[in-house]
């Protein structure tokens, strides 16, 4: 496995005018090709993801379909070489870099600054 | 010298007024002078609803709204006239224009009713016509998100406009409340009938409907709104939106003193003359025959008929096609011709089926051979194969038209329709289209029909026809299992069992390509367990689950989880019964037995899930795999050991085989059950593999089915002895693991498979395919490296790090789970249900 120690990004997340990163996890708590949800001190949940190629993604953890909290919890893959996750509930996709959901491009998710330095995933505070 | 045209009105069909005009009258004749109530340009009122996705304006506007660079037309905006003289031929605007007419025409739309409801007027409440109108509605809906996260909302009205307001609302993040006082959905378009399932499906998507009822009033309520139903029933609210039918706007008829229709509508003839003949009425003000229409197609037609009007001509009404087909919220809504069956002598065809969720009713001439209008709810699929059929002979029998394709009565069939039938009414391709594309661009799948010809790329609902003619076209169908592997299921088992892979990433990098999705890796991975893989967790694999094999429990609407204990054969004892009284009480779940014999505890979070099963496993239960697609439930009757009639011990086999096939996955779920008679308590005949006890030893039944198409089993051996028995059963189940799609029930596979249930008996009775040793050895693997997955899963520290709602904050609770009560239990908060009590 190859820990990335430079700053990953996520579409939002390019390292400008993010000022502050907050810590939550070791890269190695989030399986591979999986997502974990992470709960910020604002009461916000956040789902991170790590494709196969150990870059990580960080989207909005509620499913805009049904309102519940468990994107995290969905199968990771990609679709026509985009990667998304599966919501759990009821498998609308979303792209994990942008947050757009693949059946209906009038829904997307809010996506989050995230990158790995020293084997932790950092948010970045918006 | 122009004459002077003054439209009333900038809405649609006032703008198609104009536009008509100004395209034909290439002399100049006239200038016009448009007045309009609505500070912007005319705009898409039809997809009004849209105005949500993106809350831009502009994307509504009608092209050449604003008229740019015509001089011959003058465009006054937020100015509505209140007054018209006949006799000086003028009007007079608000702020104060005069304007002088030779010709006027009155496009002033139709106004919401509201009832007349005690708090109609409180702040809160709207109705829904206008851009502004929804401005006001999202404003109101982000004050009540502030602190709540979701709010709710009342739509006065079932009928289209009520719906697609509740849609909208939906959309914004509001909880829906629908009250409609027919006693069902759209009165206006469908039947009792539609109306009844229009209710259960739009339901399913989390709007409550109250039909038959209407809102006895609406009070102020600490900062929100409390609403009270003629039934009794209450509703905590943010918002209310009325949407209870349109009235036309006649009043500055009324008040210059035209003639107006008894039902409102300002009178119009064929040629849209009020009894003024230099005033015109169209569009939803107009009334014609007494009749005024509430749709943009006959004032479309209206608006033409003016235009030929002013400049000489003499064009008429040409009347109106009322079909109307919809999606609303996914449902589908359609009806055509005469729906309601008001032709003399005409007959009715209907077919209601609750299982499918799809309702369809034909209505025919008194000979039934000519089709006259239906009504299709659920699945509207056949709208574009029927309605170009109104009028015409019909194809076949009124019933078999009606019958679902490959369900013995055939269907309209796509070969009945001629060349020039729209297939895709979204994007008007015909039946001929689609054969061109197939023979002369070489189209052989649907995203090749959909680049080609764009049938499908709407709203989708013809894809399923699109299908059937690639079919009738000898096109054939790809069996690949998705995008990232050419190979179907059975052919997949077959890599996976000859080459010995045991990773999806290895599988899909030496036979698949990309990285997998949600179809192939839960489909891999339960290929991978039918074959001994070891926990389903292990090695990674947890990547590949479903969610509900991921946490060992199904998710529930609100992100919780349901745990099931086995409970083989519906077979306790008291003292685990009272276990699984006492876990539910100490976590507080919701209890319900269910209708496989057993006991589901509702409403876990996944840090939940480790506790309780250590108890539950402490107690010696195990796993349900009620998650899994794999063995659930064997059910039993109560047998000779106790009934009167019984003569084999029915819950002691029941027992023995839920033992020997539990946690064996399989492409689909596997159910069972065993009847100690042929009573047939246990309704083994509705099972995947069902047994029935004889006097002389047992009947094996097998591909049957409950659920959403229900099937028999058919009998394959009769009166064996036990060792017999499960011998055949071994052989069938895996037999079925390696060959059947995904998620293909045992009742589609034996439907569909090649010389039907003789082949089978002849592979798994007479092992004409020399395959049963195998088939056996595989099943007896299965039995001797059976373990208990939810105990593995206690066992295993790397395992349980899974169960943990926040990898950052173990034992944090989720914020947005929160429970009320209901008789006397806990249940979950609905989305946008005002909250109880909260954990
Ligand atoms: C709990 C239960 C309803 C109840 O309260 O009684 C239930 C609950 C669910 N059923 Fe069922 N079914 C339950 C008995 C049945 C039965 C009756 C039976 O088994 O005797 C049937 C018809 C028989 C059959 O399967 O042929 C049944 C036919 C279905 C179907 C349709 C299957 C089909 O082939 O058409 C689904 C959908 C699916 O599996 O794709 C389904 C799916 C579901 C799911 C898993 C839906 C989901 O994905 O969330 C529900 C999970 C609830 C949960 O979290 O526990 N459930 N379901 C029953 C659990 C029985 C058990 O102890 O395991
Ligand atoms: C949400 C929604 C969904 C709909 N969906 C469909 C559909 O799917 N299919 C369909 O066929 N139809 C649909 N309709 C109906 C369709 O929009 C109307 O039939 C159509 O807009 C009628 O056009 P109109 O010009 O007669 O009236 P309007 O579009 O209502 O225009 C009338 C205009 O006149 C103005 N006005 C009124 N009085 C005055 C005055 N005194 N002075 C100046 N101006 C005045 C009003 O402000 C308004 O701008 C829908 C309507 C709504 C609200
Ligand atoms: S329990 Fe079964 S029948 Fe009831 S809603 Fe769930 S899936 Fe449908
Ligand atoms: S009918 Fe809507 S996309 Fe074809």
């Amino acid at each position: 496995m190859t820990a990335v120690d430079s700053a990953t990004a996520t579409s939002t997340g390019n390292g400008t005018g993010i000022d502050a990163w907050t810590e939550v996890c070791p890269l190695d708590a989030v399986p591979v090709e999986e997502g974990r949800a992470v709960l910020l001190p604002d009461g916000t949940q956040v789902a991170v993801f790590r494709t196969h190629d150990d870059q990580v993604h960080a989207l909005c953890n509620v499913d805009p379909f049904s309102g519940a909290a468990v994107l995290s919890r969905g199968i990771v893959g990609d679709l026509g070489g985009v990667p998304v996750v599966a919501s759990p509930m009821h498998k609308q996709h979303f792209d994990l870099r942008t947050g757009a959901c693949v059946e209906d491009a009038s829904v997307v998710v809010a996506t989050y600054p995230v990158r790995v330095r020293g084997g932790t995933i950092c948010l970045g505070r918006t | 010298m122009p004459r002077t045209l003054v439209v009333i009105g900038n809405g649609m069909v006032g703008h198609r007024v104009v536009q008509a005009l100004r395209d034909r009258d290439t002399a100049g004749g006239w200038r016009v002078v448009v007045l309009a109530e609505e500070a912007r340009p005319a705009y898409d009122r039809v997809a009004l609803t849209s105005y949500v996705d993106g809350w831009d304006p502009l994307s509504l506007q009608l092209d050449g709204a604003e008229f740019t660079g015509d001089a011959a037309v003058e465009l006054v905006l937020g100015d509505a006239v209140t007054a018209v003289d006949r006799a000086g031929r003028t009007v007079t605007t608000a702020a104060g224009r005069t304007v002088a007419y030779d010709a006027l025409v009155l496009a002033t739309g139709s106004a919401p009713f509201v009832p007349p409801v005690p708090g109609r007027d409180l702040p809160g409440c709207h109705v829904y016509r206008t851009i502004d109108d929804l401005d006001a509605i999202r404003a109101d809906v982000e004050r009540a998100r502030v602190g709540r996260g979701r709010g709710a909302a009342m739509v006065v009205g079932g009928g289209l406009l009520g719906l697609e307001a509740a849609k909208a609302l939906r959309d914004m993040g509001v909880s829906p409340h629908v009250v409609e006082l027919a006693p069902r959905l759209m009165p206006l378009q469908v039947d009792e009938g539609g109306g009844a399932l229009l209710k259960r499906l739009v339901e399913g998507l989390d709007v409550t409907v109250h039909a038959g009822t209407s809102t006895a009033a609406i009070e102020p309520d600490r900062g929100r709104l409390l609403a009270k139903l003629a039934n009794g029933t209450e509703l905590d609210l943010d918002l209310v939106v009325f949407s209870a039918g349109i009235r036309p706007r006649d009043q500055l008829a009324r008040d210059c003193g035209l003639a107006v229709g008894e039902r409102g509508g300002v009178v119009v003839d064929e040629g849209c003359r009020t009894s003024d003949p230099h005033v015109y009425a169209v569009g939803e003000c107009a009334s014609l025959d007494g009749r005024v229409y509430g749709l943009v197609a006959p004032g479309y037609s209206m608006a033409e008929v003016v235009a030929d009007r002013l400049l000489g001509g003499s064009a008429t009404f040409p009347g109106a096609d009322l079909s109307t087909k919809l999606k609303l919220m996914g449902v589908d809504v359609a009806s055509f011709g005469d729906a309601h069956a008001t032709t003399e002598g005409a007959l009715e065809v209907v077919v209601n089926d609750a299982v499918r969720g799809t309702y369809k009713k034909l209505v025919v001439s008194d000979d039934a051979k000519t089709l006259l209008g239906g009504v299709l709810v659920g699945d509207a699929a056949d709208y574009a194969l029927l309605r170009p059929l109104v009028g015409r002979a019909l194809p076949g029998d009124p019933g078999a038209l009606l019958a679902p394709a490959g369900g013995g009565g055939g269907g309209v069939g796509v070969d009945a329709l001629p060349d020039e039938a729209q297939v895709c009414s979204c994007n008007a391709v015909t039946k001929g289209d689609i054969r061109t594309a197939v023979h002369e661009q070489g189209c052989a799948d649907v995203p090749g029909l959909k680049a080609c010809t764009r049938a499908g790329t709407s709203c989708g609902s013809c894809v399923p026809m699109l299908k059937q003619l690639l079919t009738s076209f000898g096109v054939e169908q790809s069996t690949a299992l998705c995008e990232h592997f050419t190979q179907s299921r059975a052919e997949l088992f077959e890599v996976v069992r000859v080459t010995g892979i045991t990773t999806f990433s290895r599988l899909v990098q030496e036979h698949g390509r990309g990285r997998g999705c949600d179809i192939c890796k839960p489909a891999v991975a339960s290929i991978l367990a039918s074959l001994g893989g070891g926990h389903i967790l292990d090695g990674g694999q947890g990547a590949l689950q479903d969610t509900n094999d991921k946490y060992l429990a199904n998710m529930q609407r609100n992100g919780t989880y349901s745990v099931v204990p086995r409970i083989p054969g519906g077979e306790i004892t008291p003292e685990k019964l009272i276990v699984i009284g006492q876990v539910a009480r100490d976590f507080g779940l919701y209890t319900k037995i269910t209708g496989g014999q057993r006991i589901d505890l509702f409403g876990a979070t996944v840090d939940q899930l480790p506790l309780i099963w250590r108890r539950l496993v402490d107690a010696g239960f195990e796993s349900g795999h009620a998650y899994g697609k794999a063995l659930r439930t064997v059910k039993s009757c109560v047998g000779s050991t106790w009934c009167r009639y019984g003569v084999q011990d029915s819950v002691g086999l029941a027992v023995e085989l839920e033992l020997r096939y539990r946690g064996l996955r399989s492409p689909h779920k596997l159910k069972s059950g065993v009847s100690g008679c042929a009573r047939e308590c246990a309704e083994a005949r509705s099972k995947d593999f069902g047994i029935i006890a004889t006097d002389n030893g047992w009947n094996l039944y097998v591909g049957g089915n409950g659920g959403t198409m229900p099937r028999h089993a058919d009998l394959l051996v009769s009166e064996v002895d036990k060792e017999t028995l499960l011998r055949v059963i071994d052989r069938f189940l895996v037999f079925y693991i390696r060959t059947a799609d995904r998620l293909q029930r045992t009742s589609a596979w034996l439907d569909a498979m090649e010389g039907g249930l003789d082949h089978l008996r002849d592979v798994v009775v007479h092992d004409s395919l020399g395959l049963c040793a195998e088939l056996e050895a595989q099943m007896a693997a299965h039995v001797d490296g059976y373990a208990d997955e939810w105990a593995a899963v206690l066992d295993d520290p790397e395992k349980l790090a899974r169960f943990s709602s926040f990898v950052n904050a173990p034992g944090a609770p989720d914020p947005t789970i929160s429970f009320r009560e209901e008789r006397g239990q806990r249940v979950p908060v609905l989305l946008g249900v005002p909250e109880v009590s909260s954990r």
